[in-house]
């Protein structure tokens, strides 16, 4: 099953590398990892999607809290939440395509923000299956670049993840 | 006081306690042997090799509970070191290695002994810090001590550039004394509602038995254990890294468990109902096939890390904790309720326990010529009243002496249970003889894995530290050989050491005492007249039987009741 885990962890240099080589080194799957300063300078705040059963799932939860540099984690798949990707696509769009693109855009509640006369890039936001809808509604020959974040997500309600 | 950066590391380690330092100079650690050169509190040992400096540091620790320290230079010096750190990561030992690095503006350039040391032991350690700052220095050092020795312990890397240990920089120095970590909090007393289920667990058992590993020694808790046994009158069985852990001259003890465990320690893991393990963690050496390992066993597991529990089998009552209070909560509770286990199911159980024990599984040949190795080690064990620290490397050598040396106190039996290192002996005896100079120290080994470190024979003869090398030469590396034998339809491929040295020469040529023993009457006057040679160090060549295996043996793949027995030992069918 897929979760997304939640990490704070020292915002010191090669924190992302411990948690990266844990993965590879006990052959976790990793769909996709963010990581970012929070508004404390000194605590970075990682997203990791990854997929496995309930057992591998423990296991990483329970590695990623014996990293000495993981000061809190939560596993956001198993309460209510959030989670949100952005995605930057450009697009041929020449002549009689433009309006096409425009609309479907538009459906996605996408935004188109660079325009030259044969291409646009478009940021979508949202969960992964919507971006995933985009590309699919894309004409496969009008994609000329895909870029994707990688999931980040938050709890609903007043509950946070925080030192 | 102001102090230069290596000035800071040095009184650093003297604020820490450190007795002993094991390292090997190089161009990117001078600035910290000026400032070793310039005290005495803190005594250096130079090893040959790297990879002896972490040895030796992790006999020491094994043997004392204390860090081992280990000092070497950047690139080639810090790579070699990264053998023995693994070494200590798999079994959880306390180091603090320290290591050069080149200086900070040419990180990153691939300088001259450049090597990213932190991202190299990165998976094979408990931590490690690049200390970019004279400023963090203390800070660093302290910190590394302190999640080296606490909770599960571990190696801690600290890589400390060139420039940061310069004398012309110098800076006040005040060692913290305490650190505390938001990020790092390991827990100490169990959860008292676990407890309380584990105990209810124990006292309703019919087929109980104990497990007991490495944690036990780690967490100085065999007194604790040792009462708990005795109290409920459990059979109690002990890992490799657990020997020592309760005292094997004891009725409850049924021997080591696992691969070359004893028939009936494995049996009774296979039919036992209750499991308690305590600071073990289901090596795949000791579960065997894990789909039929304890078939019927509800199990309690303690440990200190709770990345430990259910991470091959799945436990039915996890205590994290230290093993000490939570073995003392047992205890308590168990003795304020005035209960005890059914007695007649439990010498029902017992009277199934000796029956398997009457098989005398680790039984060999008495009357053949040849020397066989575990009689040596058996007269070892006689001739040293089973008090000596032994040091093993890694191989048949290493079972038989897990096998035939009974320990009765924990921290006497030093060996790399986790990863299997060759060459960790040797070193690791000269460890432990610092750190217990009036002990009895040997070094029980083969000859390919002696051959591995075995420039520290001029280590041991510099810092005078007499050891006991037994060395059981069977010319193969013996349990390459025995899979060969068994697996591969005796296609000795490449395990057969054509050319060997003259170790009797070899010894005399590092300064000390050689001894050859080829027959087995001569096995017990050579161990007596090495054993009297208290102030040497005597390496004892002994020529073994070729075609000993170790048994019994649990193949891969095979289920705990599935040993494979010594030639000539059947079992009947009502026995298993």
């Amino acid at each position: 099953m897929r979760h997304i885990i939640s990490i704070l962890i020292e915002n010191e240099s090669g924190a992302l590398s411990r948690v990266a080589g844990l993965f590879s080194a006990r052959g976790y799957n990793i769909e996709s990892l963010t990581v970012a300063p929070t508004q404390d300078p000194t605590l970075s705040r990682m997203t990791i999607v990854t997929s496995g059963s309930d057992e591998v799932i423990e296991q990483i939860t329970k590695q990623l809290n014996k990293l000495i540099d993981v000061v809190k984690l939560i596993d956001l798949s198993e309460s209510a939440h959030i989670e949100r990707e952005l995605m930057l696509v450009k697009v041929r769009a020449a002549d009689g395509a433009r309006e096409e693109v425009k609309r479907l855009a538009d459906i996605f509640r996408g935004n188109i923000i660079d325009v030259t006369p044969t291409s646009y890039v478009i940021e979508v936001t949202g969960e992964k299956a919507k971006l995933d809808a985009f590309l699919q509604a894309l004409r496969e020959d009008a994609i000329v670049e895909v870029v994707r974040s990688g999931t980040t997500g938050i709890l609903r309600g007043e509950r946070g993840l925080h030192v | 006081m102001e102090l230069s950066g290596a000035e800071i590391l040095v009184q650093c380690l003297k604020d820490e306690g450190v007795e002993y330092i094991f390292g090997y100079p190089g161009g990117a650690v001078l600035h910290i042997y000026d400032a070793l050169f310039k005290q005495d509190d803190v005594k250096h040992i130079l090893v040959r090799h790297e990879q002896g400096a972490t040895h030796a540091a992790d006999g020491y620790a094994r043997s004392t509970g204390k860090p081992g320290v280990v000092l070497v230079t950047s690139g080639p010096g810090a790579t070699n070191a990264v053998t023995g750190i693994a070494t200590a990561y798999m079994d959880s030992i306390p180091l603090v290695v320290i290591t050069g690095q080149v200086s900070l503006p040419v990180i990153g350039s691939d300088a001259f002994q450049e090597a990213d040391i932190v991202g190299i032991t990165r998976p094979c350690v408990k931590h490690n810090f690049l200390v970019k700052d004279i400023h963090k220095l203390a800070e660093t050092v302290k910190k590394a001590f302190y999640i080296a020795t606490t909770g599960r312990p571990g190696p801690v890397v600290v890589d400390i550039p060139k420039d940061v240990t310069d004398p012309s920089i110098q800076i006040p120095y005040e060692y913290p004394r305490s650190v505390t970590l938001r990020s790092y909090n390991p827990s100490v007393k169990g959860h008292p509602v676990q407890i309380k289920k584990a105990v209810e667990l124990l006292l309703s058992a019919r087929r109980p038995m104990i497990y007991s590993g490495g944690g036990v020694i780690l967490g100085n808790a065999a007194d604790e254990l040792t009462a708990l046994t005795r109290m409920l009158n459990f059979p109690i069985t002990n890992t490799l890294m657990g020997l020592g852990g309760y005292p094997a001259t004891d009725r409850q003890f049924v021997g080591m468990l696992g691969m070359h465990g004893t028939y009936e320690a494995n049996m009774a893991m296979h039919d036992c109902d209750v499991l308690l393990a305590v600071g073990a963690r289901f090596d795949d050496r000791v579960t065997g096939k894990i789909a039929e390992f304890c078939p019927d066993a509800t199990i309690i597991h303690i440990d200190v890390d709770p990345a430990s529990i259910s991470k091959t089998v799945k436990v039915d009552i996890p205590i994290v904790g230290e093993v000490v209070p939570v073995l003392a909560d047992m205890i308590e509770i168990i003795k304020t309720s005035g209960r005890s286990p059914d007695a007649e199911a439990l010498s029902a159980w017992w009277a199934r326990i000796d029956q398997w024990r009457s098989l005398d599984c680790l039984r060999y040949d008495r009357s053949s010529e040849r020397i066989k190795p575990q009689y040596v080690v058996e007269q070892l064990w006689e001739l040293t009243r089973g008090e000596a620290f032994v040091a093993s490397d890694v191989g048949q050598h290493q079972m038989w002496a897990a096998q035939f040396y009974k320990f009765d106190q924990p921290r006497r039996w030093v060996n790399s249970g986790g990863l299997g290192t060759m060459g960790f002996g040797l070193p690791a005896a000269i460890g432990i003889k610092l750190a217990h100079p009036d002990e009895e120290v040997v070094c029980v080994t083969g000859e390919a894995s002696i051959q591995m470190c075995i420039q520290e024979l001029a280590t041991a003869l510099q810092y005078r530290t007499p050891i006991k090398i037994v060395n059981l030469n069977n010319g193969y590396m013996g349990m390459v050989r025995q899979w060969q034998e068994f697996i591969y339809e005796s296609r000795y491929s490449e395990s057969y050491l054509e050319t060997l040295p003259d170790f009797v020469k070899l010894a005399e040529s590092y300064g000390h005492v050689g001894m050859r023993i080829a027959k087995p009457a001569d096995v017990r006057p050579a161990l007596e007249e090495a054993l009297k040679l208290k102030d040497r160090t005597v390496f004892m060549d002994f020529l073994t039987d070729p075609t000993e295996n170790v048994y019994p043996m649990i193949e891969t793949g095979k289920a705990q009741h599935e040993m494979r027995l010594a030639p000539g030992i059947t079992v009947d069918r009502e026995l298993a």
